[in-house]
């Protein structure tokens, strides 16, 4: 059994790891991110170092904390202070929780947030937001891990707002780009939708329990007596914050466009942070959503609908990183799916090693970027692998796990998501399976296209050139753990009690194995050729391909919704604003006490017998109704 | 036959001199006769708290009257003194050529 060691007031030090170190786990990035604003903004080595020395550093505290919770048991945990204590009734504290799920999250998002940083020196070179570029990645990973080591309600949602302004600052980090400008104003807005509802949900269950600590509400919900309903209710409303931030349908439309922002963020987005926020936090809050039937249903198909919309989308896009943020929405489709299927622990898993393999696609795609000068369009590349083979093996690694091909992580996972639905939802594991045949082919499709065949743009192509060390070193570091995070198959058992092994049939396996391999065939016949094109597809699937062209026509509807829905709720605003107060109420007391004022100016006179008669007048009245009355 | 003055016939010729003093002060115009006017009530008053003085055997009434003497001699030095300083500013004393204070 663990021992959790809880810290009291002076109490600094437990043996030679001080438990103070946790908090700097926390706050080094945040530190940094401010020193990076204040102090050092003009020095750009000095700023990526300090960004760099932050999230090293909390790397090395959670690879201590963990290695100390693994393998000698013992859990540090700083003891709650109390944050915002309003009247008796609403207390709310500043607390760490460190548990086995919150450890192994902590060393994603600092390990993949490393490499990416490091890789971040290279793609970023000469840019001149350089230090502001590092400050806001720093905050990024702080508000991250503020996220993860939340121990309430109120704490996760600040720093869920905290990821959303800082996925905010950098998505529109080109913001002299109007195109940037705009994506990160959309991310912004469409994840708050999501935050609304799970405002609403945490307000709901409080309204109920009266706390918002995670443990406290784990051991109090079954005696609070919730009616199926409201359970239901809440669990909805809290995914609805997932889904905004983990890019669920109908919330998936700024994940695509987040694209806009520099390539080493679009891996930090999609692989360490904010996407998978989401998930986290239903796994985190795992023990309300699990008893109720009608929320995990509701979950399951979302994730379900979103891995498959997703998945099909990819297939007809032609810029290098979309194809990767469409498989990031899908993977995540699987990952919300499995906590709706009623496991957390697969979600993690899955998490887990997607964090590294899709972190790692996108560093590649990064430096196919950067090696073609800032060109995304894959019809521009082609026979790159001889130009950059660093980038092109690891791009493959990362596709192979992703695909699900054995002995990758990626395989591992994704496996015990579809023998998860497998036992509990058929139709899903149905849709799942056509989504991991469509990775498989999509993902073919990129690689194909970008690094096989004959170059297509002979200019471009002249002048490519593999990376420079620091960002081919992270892809190395990625690609390996690619390879073996999956290995590591106690991270299900690590999570929480090993769920029964199921005796699944070798045919089964057999058949998840070919899946992919069958759509990397798929693949192979129609884009291995010198001159790739996506013709026959188009020819073959017909208004199928339109359809998936213009992603299901998504932005077009919300167009449509704004324009016409919210269109006439603020003209009906304008006009009662406008005229009923503005006109009526405003206006109309304006006029209404100058017309007073001007009746009442004809009775000053000017004459002082007037005023002496009236004087009299109104004494004799009063002295009348005193006396006589 | 003689009758005894009682307190109510002070109390009708007190009222009647306040009243002929009100009237007065609306009816004419020339500023100082208003003062005078003005007087004529100070003074109905005074008859009416001696009468109660001396009816209620109390004295107050009587320091009350003597009170009103003082006040009202410092009153007029004051009243005059703004009435010729009016006069000298406007070359009139008419109220109703005084109207300035209207908007």
């Amino acid at each position: 059994m663990n021992h959790l060691i809880y810290m009291y007031g002076t109490d600094w030090g437990m043996g030679r790891f001080p438990i103070c170190s946790v908090w700097i786990l926390l706050f080094s990035p945040l530190v940094a991110a401010a020193l990076i604003t204040l102090v050092t903004g003009k020095n750009k080595a000095l700023s990526a170092a300090l960004s760099i020395g932050a999230i090293l550093l909390s790397f090395t505290l959670s690879l201590r904390l963990f290695w100390l919770f693994a393998f000698k048991g013992i859990q540090h945990q700083p003891h709650p202070f109390p944050w915002l204590v309003i009247g008796n009734s609403v207390r709310i504290e500043f607390g760490m929780t460190t548990d086995a799920l919150a450890l192994l999250m902590l060393l994603v998002v600092t390990g993949v947030g490393s490499a990416i940083h490091f890789y971040s020196l290279g793609y970023m070179k000469g840019d001149p937001g350089f230090s502001r570029f590092f400050a806001c990645m720093s905050l990024f990973t702080f508000s991250m891990l503020g996220i993860v080591i939340s121990s309430n309600f109120i704490q996760i949602f600040i720093f869920w707002e905290l990821v959303g302004v800082s996925s905010y600052l950098l998505i529109g980090f080109w913001f002299e780009k109007p195109s940037a400008a705009e994506a990160g104003k959309k991310a912004f807005l469409t994840t708050r939708i999501g935050d609304v509802g799970m405002m609403l949900g945490i307000l709901l269950l409080w309204s109920h329990a009266h706390t918002f600590e995670f443990a406290e509400l784990k051991a109090r919900l079954p005696s609070l007596d919730l009616s199926i309903g409201t359970l239901a209710l809440i669990g909805v409303l809290i995914f609805t914050g997932a889904m905004g931030k983990s890019a669920q349908v109908p919330l998936h439309v700024w994940l695509p466009d987040a694209m806009e922002g520099p390539t080493p963020v679009s891996a930090l987005i999609h692989a360490a942070t904010m996407v998978a926020a989401g998930v986290y936090m239903l796994c985190r809050v795992s023990w309300l959503i699990l008893p109720s039937e009608t929320a995990l249903w509701l979950i399951a198909w979302i994730g379900g609908i979103t891995a498959l919309m997703a998945a099909s989308i990819a297939i007809a896009q032609n810029d290098i990183k979309r194809i990767l943020a469409y498989s990031t929405l899908s993977q995540l489709g699987y990952m919300v799916m499995a906590v709706g299927l009623g496991g957390p622990t697969q979600a993690m898993f899955h998490l887990t090693t997607h964090a590294f393999f899709k972190a790692l696609l996108f560093l590649g795609a990064g430096s196919v970027i950067i090696a073609l000068h800032h060109e995304q369009d894959i019809w521009k590349m082609g026979g790159l692998w001889k130009k950059t083979p660093i980038t092109f093996w690891t791009f493959v690694i990362g596709t192979l796990a992703l695909a699900g091909v054995p002995p990758l992580s990626g395989f591992y996972s994704k496996d015990e998501i579809l023998l998860l639905a497998f036992e509990r939802n058929q139709p899903l594991f149905l849709i799942a399976v056509a989504t991991a045949f469509l990775t498989a082919y999509y993902m073919g499709r990129e690689v194909f296209v970008v690094f096989c065949g004959k170059p297509r743009d002979q200019h471009a192509y002249d002048h490519a050139h593999e990376s420079p060390l620091v960002m081919t070193a992270p892809l190395i570091f990625l690609a390996l753990f690619s390879i073996i995070t999956g290995w590591y198959s106690k991270v299900p058992d690590f999570l929480g009690p090993p769920h029964e092994a199921e005796r699944h049939s070798l045919l089964l396996t057999g058949g998840l194995i070919a899946v992919p391999v069958f759509g990397f065939i798929v693949a192979l016949r129609l884009y291995w050729k010198p001159d790739p094109s996506d013709a026959p597809v188009k020819a073959a699937l017909g208004k199928l391909w339109t359809l998936v062209e213009n992603k299901y026509y998504f932005d077009e509807l919300y167009h449509w919704i704004i324009k016409y829905v919210q269109g006439t709720i603020a003209t009906t605003c304008d006009v009662f604003d406008r005229w009923i107060l503005q006109r009526l109420g405003i206006g109309g007391l304006s006029v209404g006490t100058g017309l007073l004022g001007r009746t009442v100016r004809l009775l000053q006179t000017g004459s002082i017998s007037g005023y002496a008669f009236f004087f009299g007048l109104g004494a004799t009245v009063i002295i009348y109704y005193v006396v006589v009355r | 036959m003689t009758t005894a003055i009682t307190l109510n016939d002070y109390l009708i010729v007190s009222g009647l001199l306040f009243a002929l003093g009100i009237a007065g002060i609306i009816i004419r115009r020339n500023a100082l006769v208003i003062y005078m006017a003005l007087e004529i009530n100070l003074n109905a008053a005074n008859l009416a708290l001696v009468a109660f003085s001396k009816f209620n055997k109390l004295v107050d009434g009587q320091i009350l009257a003597f009170f009103i003497i003082a006040i009202a001699a410092a009153e007029v030095a004051v009243g005059l003194a703004i009435i010729v300083a009016l006069y000298r500013r406007k070359q009139t004393v008419s109220v109703d050529e005084l109207t300035t204070m209207r908007l």
